[in-house]
């Protein structure tokens, strides 16, 4: 049986599927027992999620202006 | 011969276009106000080295590689802060239990997402430009923008194993980060941001 602090420093890497077999066994037996490491693992979750919904960026006109300028002089040379 | 160039010329900028929210996205991220400039110089060079790309369908990756690197010289010669964090400094914290401890929001029944909700995504970039460039990388390109490990590896020539190692330092570090920051702007206070 793991203890909490090891369980949580694998959370991330539980989701991103990246344990091994074996941690992942021992992750699953823990989180199977303990409700504080499942609400740990939800907030994990949450904070993927979170980081994938701030990945969006306008790109201001007059910077569009500067980069189309730019590959219409790379496509004239 | 004209003909051919012309072709590579168009294919070049059909590429660069398509490609241009996500590479400006990724730049504001890695280099904040220097994004632009980041950006052109990474048109600038993709356009010099197009004929080296073999693989059509791998010129997403191929220009984001060219824009880490232009970003990271624009780091390089920016240095305002040291790469290196001690471990031991991160790796007890855990955001979900700081939240849970201090309790910013008494009167909540979701306190975690309502914490998660005061940020903006102007909030989520001044945090991530707070890291070390070594850490922001890895987990910009993974977390946000959807780069798995070993492409990010191959981004920065590096083992997978040092990416996936920066990437859970540099989680630990942005955790730590958002807390002090929603302290420093006023997030906590009276409820968080409406």
């Amino acid at each position: 049986m793991i203890s909490c602090s090891q369980a949580v420093r694998q959370l991330w890497e539980y989701l991103d599927g990246t344990v091994g077999d074996v941690d992942r066994e021992r992750l699953e037996q823990h989180l199977s027992r303990c409700r504080r490491c499942c609400a740990e693992l939800e907030f994990a979750q949450e904070m993927r999620r979170f980081l994938a919904e701030s990945a969006r960026e306008e790109i201001p006109d007059d910077v569009m202006a500067r980069f189309d300028a730019t590959l219409e002089e790379l496509h004239d040379r | 011969m004209e003909r051919a160039s012309d072709d590579r010329k168009d294919s070049f900028e059909r590429l660069a276009r398509e490609e241009l929210p996500r590479l400006y996205a990724i730049a504001r991220r890695l280099v904040g106000d220097y994004a632009e400039d980041a950006v052109q110089e990474c048109l600038l060079r993709g356009f010099e080295r197009f004929e080296q790309l073999d693989d059509r369908d791998a010129g997403p990756a191929w220009l984001t590689r060219i824009l880490v690197n232009c970003c990271h010289d624009r780091g390089r010669r920016r240095a305002r802060r040291p790469q290196e964090v001690e471990y031991t400094e991160v790796e007890e914290f855990s955001l979900y239990r700081k939240i849970a401890l201090e309790d910013p929001f008494p009167y909540s029944d979701s306190l975690h997402l309502d914490f998660l909700a005061g940020f903006g995504s102007d909030d989520v970039r001044e945090v991530l430009l707070r890291l070390p460039d070594l850490y922001r990388t890895p987990l910009v390109l993974v977390y946000m923008y959807g780069f798995a490990a070993k492409e990010v590896g191959g981004m920065l020539d590096a083992p997978l194993g040092t990416v996936l190692a920066r990437l859970h330092r540099g989680r630990k570090l942005f955790e730590k980060e958002m807390w002090e920051y929603a302290e420093q702007v006023g997030l906590l206070a009276s409820g968080g941001r409406p």
